[in-house]
């Protein structure tokens, strides 16, 4: 029988929400990985069994985990206990929690700093696993979006990973600030309909589209309009939140940016605001309905200041027309005193027929919508603070 | 052999409860010492060292026979009390933040 399985990162450990297809009743397994940062946590679409997740922790640094059977059991993909860390010539054997960026001259692209926040430059540093995206055609394929950023690819189940040079490579890296969360790669979006399409969006560079395969890449920020940088319309340095795409349709691109809700009908050659009649246009979530590519969801947050909902009211906001006219979606969500936040990566689509929407908040709530965002209730109500909400619709 | 005593978060990791017994070829330092560890519990590689540079993490401390040794040399010969076994070396996760 279908039903969904629902992967949560939080501040503290990760946790597993299955249900059959109805989605009413829950089971919730965990917390994996207790103690740890769980940024993310998502599934193959080639094996719903091989599950990906970034662990991590301001002590200890960074972590790969990897489930080969639904999250039931976990290992780090590199090498065993107990075995040689080198080959018999020396060799060191797989390292999955290595991000190394390039800097091979072959490359070309020794890339040694970018800015930081008062705009002298700063070295690279790897921090965290922001975001993992796997391969939409082989489970041993998964790529992985780091602070600071770039974007980084395993091809051998997460045992060893490469930089993908170009995105840092490209002439405005040395330009790019962080956010105030970080500079992080946060986005990674495969096109179904062409391999070697992929597209990025960073805080607080912006988004990036590549063409073939991850060589070559270019900004795709025309449109986007930011106050808060010295040139509004810069071709690079807007802190872009979130972009979401209908896979049946890959060429239409919603973005939330800082401010702003926007909108591409060319593979982000240029956007548009859709905004229209939001209460607030600030926000870190945006995602599209499974079934119905014009149905966008966003989650208003009051300001860059406050993150916290508009009057203490926790709403989806919802357009059918693909943006511009949003409805309130409020029916189980709290109405009064809620003052949580719902991170970039924290919501989630299911393709079950009525659609599910999933997203969780930094008051430890996951909100599950069985019926397209008409009515929610809480899966769970007081876990650590939810970064991640991914979901896997299973036969 | 040596003692090593792991942050709960590391001891998760890697398995293992309790101390860490290592048989550590050579002289005992704690470039010697994170070596063995690291050998024989490779998941721990790049979670007290940095992968690349092998600095020690910033949050995370080494002590032994009540002292400090974080910002000894790595390759200065650890205490007696160590190499023989009497008193362990200790991997902390530093405190920070209330």
């Amino acid at each position: 029988m279908a039903g969904v399985r629902v992967l949560v990162g939080t501040r503290k450990g990760a946790f597993i929400l299955t249900s059959d297809a109805k989605r009413e009743h829950w089971n919730i397994s965990g917390p994996q990985f207790t103690g740890w940062e769980i940024y993310h946590f998502k599934g193959s679409p080639v094996d719903p069994n091989r599950l990906y997740a970034s662990q991590s922790s301001g002590w200890f640094g960074q972590i790969i985990q990897r489930s080969d059977d639904g999250g039931k059991t976990w290992h780090q993909p590199g090498t065993p206990p107990g075995e040689p860390t080198k080959t018999p010539e020396g060799m060191p054997k797989g390292e999955s929690n290595k991000f190394v960026y390039d800097t091979s001259p072959e490359t070309g692209k020794p890339l040694t700093t970018h800015q930081w926040y008062d705009g002298t430059p700063h070295p690279w540093e790897f921090k965290r696993v922001w975001h993992l995206e796997p391969s939409l055609t082989d489970p041993d394929t998964v790529y992985a979006g780091i602070e600071d950023a770039a974007l980084f690819r395993s091809t051998d189940g997460g045992k060893t990973w490469q930089e993908l040079s170009g995105l840092r490579g490209h002439g405005s890296g040395p330009h790019w600030q962080p956010g105030a969360g970080g500079m992080c790669l946060h986005t990674i979006l495969l096109d179904p309909s062409n391999q070697k399409r992929i597209f990025t969006a960073i805080s607080a560079a912006g988004a990036f589209r590549t063409d073939d395969g991850g060589k070559t890449w270019q900004p795709i920020n025309r449109g986007l309009h930011s106050l808060y940088i010295p040139n509004p319309t810069a071709e690079v340095g807007h802190c872009v939140h979130r972009i979401a795409m209908n896979r049946a349709r890959p060429n239409v691109l919603f973005m939330q940016k800082h401010w702003d809700v926007m909108r591409s009908d060319n593979a982000g050659d240029s956007w548009q605001e859709i905004s229209g009649d939001l209460p607030t246009d600030f926000g870190f979530v945006i995602d599209v309905h499974a079934h119905e590519p014009e149905t966008v969801y966003v989650v208003p947050i009051k300001s860059d200041a406050e993150h916290f909902p508009l009057d203490g009211k926790l709403r989806v906001y919802r357009s059918r027309t693909g943006g511009n006219e949003w409805e309130p979606l409020t029916k189980g969500l709290p109405q009064n005193d809620c003052y949580v936040n719902v991170l970039r990566d924290a919501m989630a689509v299911d393709s079950l027929d009525k659609c599910g929407v999933y997203f969780g908040t930094t008051g430890g709530q996951v909100y599950a919508s069985a019926d397209a965002g008409d009515s929610w209730t809480p899966i769970v109500r007081d876990l650590p603070a939810v970064v991640s909400v991914e979901v896997q619709t299973l036969p | 052999m040596i003692r090593v005593t792991l942050p709960p978060h590391l001891r998760k990791l890697a398995h293992v409860e309790g101390e860490v017994l290592l048989n550590v070829p050579g002289p005992v330092t704690q470039r010697s010492v994170l070596d063995a560890l690291e050998e024989s519990y490779p998941m721990l590689r790049g979670t007290i060292r940095d992968h690349v540079t092998q600095k020690r993490r910033a949050f995370v401390r080494f002590f032994a026979c009540a002292e400090d040794l974080s910002h000894e040399s790595p390759d200065s010969p650890l205490p007696d009390a160590v190499v023989n076994g009497n008193e362990p070396y200790m991997i902390v996760g530093a405190i920070a933040g209330g």
